[in-house]
């Protein structure tokens, strides 16, 4: 039995003006012991009531939800004392300072009071939070704050740890700090349960990630299982001249096992083959042969973004199009291109990573 | 990458397991709970102005407006303006104190420090106690202060020093049990303004038209209805009773509660706690900010 375990979860809202609105639908999760859990989601998919859900805060329509093998519903008594919980907006006392903060929730979990102050000061140290030791929080950045909650979460070195997006707002460099943190600390057995928009996050601080969509998950594996599973390899190029779009186009039909796809620019072309190597070598040759001149030619693996269009089904259709009617809606969005080569470099995910489209929130 | 010994979860080998949660007697967790989150609004007070002056400034400005500005002009038979209105400014400054309560829970569900709250092993009463403790606080400096002040302008007590205990005591348990009324409220509504503006709306409606500052005998018929069936005004009767502030020469209206106000303060306080008390903890062990 795995450590986390939610199955079936329902949970419709009905807000003021408008019709119901599923936000669990059907969600079924089992997370193992120290591993993490990512939960993959655009803006309204249903992440944090998912994780309200197993922390306690929200019952419910139906569905079980275990942890520990504990009843979550009936025992919150029981698994409230080793679970961590920070929510997607920092939980802080404005009042308060960064160790009053940290003092009053080891307090509430019972700590002696020698005990809970040397923790405070443990993890004030640790979370790099000297500057907000003294002072209240009100007037702390965004990052601060995140950082005292989840300093917060931690008070009792939690078994289980949720983290409700984790790193949103956050700039570059704290963001960096939190993945390491987040990193050393499944190394010694804390289950984590987190979630992102954010592809490149899940892709990699998870073990295994659920993609979910409308309330439930419509994917679930290892970031590559999740990446293999839409087709091993792809071939990419990059053409000098949009005018031979067509011809490529039609060239890369022949050699690859799905539609091609066209980026916004239309000079970068990406198709899906069974054997990389002999593909692109066909494909070059066939390219060459009619003249169609090329900036760059490659394999690459995809990435979790073609995962996410390919099972959310957004915005693909668009761009599928040789004649690339995919302009109009993905200006800004230069999803294709983005192979690994740049992530390695750049570990911040850019906005254009998530997939939010604005229709749905 | 190493692994700071801080961040070692409790129940595998390397923890030290020091800081897992400690079982303790449910009793001892109450209190200690319930002193944390009083602890917390004490800080509160200390690092908000705007609560200081509420409960240092305007009670002083309060007394000293209605003692020099209408004392001279309103006349009552048998008692000087002066002590007639106290009670009434009492009555008047902790019922309105008592509304922290709820703007501060509708900040907290704001803010998102509930859901810290709840997902926390503590009683779930602890931060209601700890908000209602705040207001208990607040309204006892205010009483301090309102008292001195009415001293120095020519207040008197003019009872027993047992009877102006019990006065103040009424003043506080039944703002108390409305700070309960007004924690439930404030987490049904969705932003503190709401409850700010609403109580307002209605408390000051509730305290002007009451005995508080005129007797209710000179009210057009409506009003004076109004006034003495409005709870405020057995509070202000019993306060201006035991203070011993009731003008010789009053007819003192023919309702049971102005009759009775101090069994009536003492009646309606039971009831609210009652009804107010489980209605809130239920209410707070099921809500989660958006
Ligand atoms: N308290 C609530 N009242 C009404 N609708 C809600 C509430 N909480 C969430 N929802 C709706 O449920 C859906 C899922 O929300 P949420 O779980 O917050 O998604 P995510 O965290 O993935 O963005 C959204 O459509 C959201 O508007
Ligand atoms: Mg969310």
């Amino acid at each position: 039995m795995a450590f986390i375990e939610a199955h079936n979860l329902v949970k419709t809202y009905t807000p003021r003006g408008s019709g119901i609105v599923r936000a669990l639908d059907g969600l079924t999760l089992a997370v193992p012991r120290a591993s993490v859990q990512a939960l993959l989601g655009p803006n309204g998919a249903g992440k944090t009531t998912a994780v309200k859900v197993l922390t306690t805060l929200v019952v419910p329509d139906s569905g079980t939800a275990t942890i520990g093998g504990v009843d979550v519903m009936r025992d919150g008594d029981l698994v409230r004392p080793i679970i961590g919980v920070s929510g997607q907006y920092a939980a802080v006392d404005e009042n308060l300072t960064g160790f009053e903060n940290l003092d009053m929730v080891g307090r509430l979990y019972h700590l002696g009071r020698q005990e809970s102050r040397a923790r405070a000061k443990e993890l004030i140290d640790l979370f790099d939070l000297t500057e907000a030791q003294n002072r209240p929080v009100k007037g702390f950045s965004g990052g601060m704050r995140r950082r005292i909650d989840l300093a917060g979460a931690l008070v009792t070195r939690p078994r289980v740890l949720f983290l409700d997006e984790p790193t949103t707002g956050l700039d570059p460099r704290s963001r960096l700090g939190m993945w390491d943190i987040i990193t050393s600390l499944v190394g010694e057995g804390t289950t984590v349960l987190l979630t992102t928009q954010y592809l490149e996050e899940a892709d990699r601080l998870a073990d295994s990630i659920s993609v979910i969509d409308g309330g439930k998950v419509i994917a679930e594996g290892t970031s590559d299982e999740l990446k293999a599973s839409i087709g091993g390899q792809r071939v990419e190029l990059n053409l000098v001249s949009a005018s031979d779009r067509q011809k490529t186009f039609e060239v890369l039909a022949r050699h690859g096992n799905s539609r091609p796809t066209i980026s916004p620019d239309e000079r970068t072309l990406t198709v899906s083959v069974v054997d990389g190597p002999t593909a692109l070598q066909l494909i070059l040759a066939e390219l060459g042969a009619s003249g169609v001149a090329l900036f760059d030619a490659g394999m690459r693996r995809p990435t979790l973004d073609d995962v996410f269009l390919r099972l959310t089904g957004h915005a693909a259709s668009d761009e599928d199009s040789p004649n690339g009617t995919g302009k109009k809606r993905d200006t800004g969005k230069k999803r294709p291109n983005r192979g690994r080569r740049a992530r390695d470099e750049d570990p911040t995910p850019s906005p254009g990573a998530a997939h939010t489209d604005p229709d749905r929130t | 990458m190493s692994v700071p010994e801080a961040l070692r979860p409790n129940g595998t080998g390397n923890g030290n397991g020091t800081t897992e949660p400690i079982p303790r007697p449910t009793l001892a967790n109450w209190f200690n709970d319930g002193w944390i989150t009083t602890k917390r609004n004490l800080i509160k007070i200390k690092r908000v102005p705007d609560i200081l002056v509420f409960t240092l400034i305007q009670p002083i400005m309060f007394v000293l407006l209605f003692s020099y500005v209408y004392a001279g002009s309103i006349d009552i038979p048998g008692s000087s303006y002066k002590e007639f209105i106290m009670a009434g400014i009492f009555a008047q400054t902790v019922v309105f104190g008592s509304t922290y309560s709820g703007s501060a829970m509708a900040q907290d569900l704001k803010s998102g420090i509930i859901d810290r709250f709840r997902t926390l092993p503590m009683s779930p009463s602890a931060v209601l106690i700890g908000r209602t403790n705040g207001d208990l606080l607040i309204n006892g400096i205010s009483m301090v202060v309102m008292m001195s002040t009415g001293l120095v302008v020519g207040w008197r007590i003019r009872s027993s020093p047992l009877e102006a205990i019990g006065a103040v005591a009424l003043l506080l348990l039944f703002s108390y049990a409305f700070s309960w009324v007004m924690a439930f409220l404030g987490m049904l509504v969705s932003s503190p303004e709401i409850i700010n503006n609403a109580s307002f709306l209605v408390l000051f409606p509730l305290t002007f038209i009451s005995n508080a500052f005129v007797p209710s005998d000179n009210l057009p018929t409506p009003l004076r209805i109004f006034a003495e069936l409005n709870p405020v005004s057995a509070l202000v009767q019993a306060a201006r009773k035991l203070f011993g502030n009731v003008p010789a020469q009053s007819r003192i209206p023919d309702v049971w509660t102005l009759q009775n106000p101090e069994l009536t303060v003492l009646i309606g306080v039971a009831a609210l706690l009652l009804v107010f008390v489980p209605l809130a903890i239920r209410k707070f062990s099921k809500i989660s900010s958006r």
